[in-house]
C-alpha cells in the first residue's frame, strides 16, 4: 500500500491508529479520580507530542541515517516559528500559508548553515552547528529585535495588516484557523466518568505528523536513504567509489531542517507566539535526547522518545510530595517517610534527574533506545514459543 | 590607549576561566581520546566546593551571651561558629573570611576523587565507542550532576564573597603612571588571572619536567608502544583524568566570587569552552590556553561601545564567529597537531 512493504504499512497504520485514538488512549483514568493527573489526553499536551514527534522524525533523518550529530537543530524550529507568526501578522490567520512559509524559510536557512557546516564532520560538525544556532539565538535576542520581538517574543497585535483577512471586525486578536476552523476549537465527549477532548489543532497536527512520518518511511526505504546509510557506515569508501557524499548530506540536512521548520510553524499555529528561547542550545539537546531515548535510526523511535520526554516533562513534574504521601499512606509512618524522601528527588522539579539517568542508562546499555528494548523483550518471549521462527526473522533481515 | 588596556584586563579573567576549562578538556581528549561534555559540570562542582566549605566552617552553635540582652531583657543568644571555639575569635574570623582560597585545598582531593571515579566508573567503558556516544553519555552525566547539585543547593545563585583583603578595586592606570581613575580593576580578577597562570604553569611543568609527565606525553603520542614497553599507561591516564577534573574544579572554586555559583553555570561555560578547544586545535594544550585567552580578550573588545555602535550585536556572537572562520579556514585549529581527530 502506498508504495510501502507489508511491515512498513502495518507500522504506518499502527501509528495512524495511535494518533487517531490518542484522546482515548491517553485518558485511561476517569476525570476526578486520584489517577486523573496521569491523563495526558488534553489538547495542549497531545499537540506537543505530535509536534515534537515531527521535530524528532526530522532530526532522525539527519542523525539516524548519516550519523551527523547536529547540536543546533532548534534554530530551524525557532526560525520556522518566527516565519509562521509573521505570516499570521501580515497575510492571514489561515495556518496553511504560515506553515508553508515556515517550512521554506527553515529550509533556506538550513541550506546556508548546512552548506558551511557540512564542510567538516564529526565533532567539528557538532560544534559548527552549535555555534550557528547560538549565534542565531543571540542575534534574535539582541540585534534582530525588530524582526523577532527580542525578549518579549513575537506576538500578534490588533493593528497587524493581515491583507487577506480584511479589517479586524472585533476587538479581539483573531486566532489561527484552517479555512474557518479554529485551531483552538474542540469538542468534548463524556462517557460516564470519562471526559475526552477532541481538538481541531491536535487532529490537524496529527495528520501532518502522519504525512511526515510516511515521508520519512519513504526516505528510509529509498535509494537516497541507502546512500545516507552508506555515508554513516563508511564515508571514505564511498568517496573511493567516486561518489561525492556532500550533496547527499546537504539534502538530508535541509530535509531535516524543513521538518524542524514544520514543527516550529505548527507550534506557532497552535499558539501564535514565538520566542528566542526555542532556539537555545538546550532545546537542540532535547531533540537529541528524544531521538536517542526512542531509538536513533529507527522509524518509530524518535516519535516514542518525543512522547516519553514530553509526558515526563508535563506529568512527572507535577507530582509533589503530598501526592507521594497519599500513595504510600498505607505504609507505617516511618517507612512512608523514608520511601517518599527516597523517591522525591526524582519527581516533581527533579524530573530532569530522572531524565538524565534514563538517558545515561539508555546510552550505556541500550544504544538502540526503547525500540531495541521492545525488540529484546519480544525476542525473549518469541524464542520460547517458536525457536525456528525467530531464526527465520533474523536471517531475512537485510543487513543495514 | 587606556580603553584598550582596560578591555585586555577585562578579557583576562574570563579568558582565564576558558583557558583552564579548555586545558582540562584537552588533557582528557589528548590522553584518553574522550570528548567530555561533563567538564562544565566539574567546573560547577568546583564552585560548589567553595560554597560547601564556606558553609561548613560557619557551622555554629548557640551560646548565651550574658553581657548583652535582647529587647525583652533576656540574655541574648548568639550563634558562635565552631572555628571561634577552636582557634579563638580572631583566627576564626580570618578563616571564615578566607573560605574561598581555603576551598582550594578542600577541592583538590574531592575533584581528583570525582574525576577518577568518573573515569573508572563510566568513561572507561566508552573508549571503543564512537565519539557521538561519548558526547551523549557525558551529556547525560552532566544533566545528572547538575540536578543533584540543584537538589541540594537549590536553583538560586549563592553569593560567595572573596576575602575582605581582595574585595574592591584598585586603580591600575595610576600604577602604570597614567592618569588616575581611568582603569579601575577589581582585585579578585587579578588574583584569578594570577591563579590561572600558576595552575597552567604547574600543569605544563608537571608534563614537561617529571617522569610521570614524560610517560603521559609519550602515551599521548603513541599509546600502544608505551604499553608494549611494559608501562601501565591506563593507570596514568586515569590519574590525568583526575588532574584534569581538579583543574576544572579549581577554576570553579576561584570563579565563585566573580559569579555567584548556580547549578547551570557549568553548561554556560561548557559550550564556550568547546569552541575554545576547537579554535585552539583538538589535542593541543598550548593551543587551548592561547585560544582561551584570545577569545576572552576578543569578547571583551567586542563589548566596547564603539565597536557595538559599528557592528550591532557583535559582542554576542564574536566567539562563535571566530570559531566558524577558524574551523573553515584552518581545520586543525590554531595549533592543532596533525592526525588528531581528522576526518
Amino acid at each position: 500500500m502506498l508504495g510501502l512493504n507489508k511491515k512498513d504499512t502495518s507500522l504506518l497504520i499502527l501509528v495512524a491508529a495511535l494518533a487517531l485514538f490518542a484522546p482515548f488512549i491517553l485518558n485511561p483514568f476517569p476525570a476526578g479520580s486520584g489517577m486523573a493527573q496521569f491523563n495526558a489526553g488534553y489538547p495542549d499536551l497531545m499537540q506537543r507530542f505530535v509536534i515534537f514527534g515531527i521535530f524528532a522524525i526530522g532530526f532522525n533523518i539527519l542523525f539516524g541515517l548519516t550519523g551527523y550529530l547536529s547540536f543546533g537543530h532548534a534554530a530551524f524550529l525557532g526560525v520556522g516559528s518566527y516565519a509562521a507568526v509573521w505570516m499570521f501578522k501580515l497575510l492571514s490567520m489561515n495556518v496553511v500559508p504560515a506553515i508553508i512559509l515556515s517550512v521554506i524559510t527553515a529550509g533556506l536557512f538550513a541550506l546556508v548553515i548546512g552548506y558551511v557546516s557540512l564542510r567538516r564532520s564529526g565533532i567539528y560538525f557538532s560544534i559548527l552547528t552549535l555555534a550557528f544556532a547560538q549565534m542565531t539565538y543571540a542575534l534574535a535576542y539582541s540585534v534582530l529585535t525588530p524582526i523577532t520581538g527580542g525578549e518579549t517574543g513575537l506576538q500578534l497585535a490588533l493593528d497587524d495588516p493581515r491583507i487577506l483577512d480584511g479589517a479586524a471586525s472585533s476587538d479581539n486578536i483573531p486566532v489561527p484557523g484552517l479555512f474557518g476552523m479554529e485551531m483552538r476549537g474542540s469538542s468534548q465527549l463524556e462517557l460516564g466518568d470519562w471526559v475526552f477532548t477532541f481538538s481541531t489543532g491536535y487532529y490537524f497536527s496529527a495528520i501532518i505528523m502522519l504525512l511526515s512520518f510516511y515521508l520519512s518511511i519513504r526516505i528510509f526505504r529509498s535509494p537516497f536513504g541507502m546512500m545516507l546509510r552508506a555515508i554513516k557506515s563508511n564515508q571514505q569508501r564511498l568517496n573511493y567509489t567516486g561518489l561525492n557524499a556532500r550533496p547527499y548530506t546537504l539534502a538530508a540536512f535541509v530535509i531535516s531542517g524543513m521538518y524542524a521548520g514544520l514543527a516550529g510553524g505548527l507550534m506557532a499555529a497552535m499558539d501564535p507566539l514565538a520566542g528566542a528561547e526555542r532556539m537555545f542550545w538546550t532545546a537542540s539537546g532535547e531533540v537529541v535526547l528524544m531521538s536517542i531515548l526512542g531509538g536513533v535510526g529507527t522509524l518509530i523511535g524518535p516519535v516514542l522518545g518525543a512522547g516519553l520526554i514530553k509526558y515526563m516533562e508535563n506529568i512527572l513534574s507535577k507530582i509533589n510530595s503530598d501526592i507521594l504521601h497519599g500513595w504510600f499512606a498505607f505504609m507505617p509512618d516511618g517507612l512512608e517517610d523514608i520511601i517518599v524522601s527516597m523517591i522525591y528527588p526524582f519527581i516533581g522539579k527533579g524530573w530532569h534527574l530522572t531524565l538524565g539517568l534514563m538517558f545515561m542508562l539508555v546510552v550505556i546499555f541500550l544504544p538502540g533506545g526503547l525500540v531495541e528494548a521492545g525488540q529484546r523483550i519480544s525476542r525473549l518471549f518469541g524464542r520460547k514459543k517458536s525457536e525456528d521462527k525467530s531464526d527465520k526473522s533474523t536471517s531475512t533481515e537485510p543487513a543495514e | 590607549m587606556d580603553a584598550i588596556i582596560l578591555q585586555i584586563l577585562n578579557g583576562l579573567d574570563k579568558g582565564s576561566a576558558y583557558a583552564l576549562i579548555a586545558l582540562g578538556l584537552t588533557l582528557i581528549f589528548g590522553t584518553l581520546g574522550v570528548v567530555n561534555f561533563a567538564h562544565g559540570a566539574l567546573f560547577m562542582i568546583g564552585a560548589f566546593c567553595a560554597v560547601t566549605l564556606s558553609r561548613i566552617i560557619t557551622i555554629s552553635h548557640e551560646v548565651v551571651d550574658e553581657s548583652r540582652t535582647d529587647f525583652l531583657g533576656n540574655p541574648l543568644k548568639v550563634d558562635v561558629p565552631y572555628v571561634h571555639d577552636w582557634f579563638g575569635k580572631e583566627t576564626g574570623d580570618v578563616i571564615i573570611d578566607w573560605a574561598v582560597p581555603l576551598a582550594i585545598l578542600f577541592a583538590i582531593p574531592i575533584m581528583i576523587l570525582i574525576g577518577v571515579a568518573m573515569e573508572r566508573g563510566l568513561i572507561k567503558h566508552f573508549y571503543k565507542r564512537p565519539h557521538a556516544d561519548q558526547i551523549l553519555v557525558t551529556f547525560g552525566l552532566a544533566i545528572v550532576l547538575q540536578e543533584i547539585i540543584k537538589y541540594f543547593y537549590g536553583a538560586n545563585p549563592i553569593p560567595t564573597p572573596a576575602p575582605e583583603a581582595f574585595t574592591g578595586s584598585f586603580d591600575f592606570g595610576a600604577m602604570l603612571g597614567m592618569e588616575a581613575n581611568q582603569i579601575i580593576y577589581p582585585y579578585w580578577r587579578l588574583v584569578y588571572f594570577a591563579f590561572a597562570a600558576v595552575i597552567i604553569g604547574a600543569v605544563f611543568a608537571f608534563l614537561q619536567f617529571t617522569t610521570f609527565g614524560m610517560v603521559v606525553r609519550a602515551g599521548m603520542a603513541d599509546r600502544e608502544t608505551v604499553g608494549l614497553l611494559g608501562i601501565n599507561i591506563d593507570k596514568r591516564f586515569t590519574i590525568m583524568f583526575g588532574i584534569a577534573a581538579a583543574v576544572a574544579g579549581l577554576a570553579g572554586v576561584m570563579y565563585a566570587p566573580i559569579n555567584s555559583p548556580n547549578y547551570h553555570m557549568g553548561m554556560d561555560f561548557l559550550v564556550l569552552s568547546f569552541v575554545v578547544v576547537v579554535v585552539g586545535g583538538m589535542g593541543s594544550l598550548p593551543g587551548a590556553v592561547l585560544a582561551g585567552f584570545l577569545l576572552g580578550i576578543l569578547e571583551s573588545f567586542a563589548s566596547m561601545k564603539e565597536i557595538i555602535d559599528l557592528i550591532p550585536g557583535i559582542n554576542q556572537i564574536i566567539i562563535y564567529l571566530v570559531a566558524i572562520i577558524i574551523l573553515l579556514t584552518r581545520p586543525r585549529g590554531l595549533m592543532g597537531r596533525k592526525g588528531v581527530m581528522e576526518d
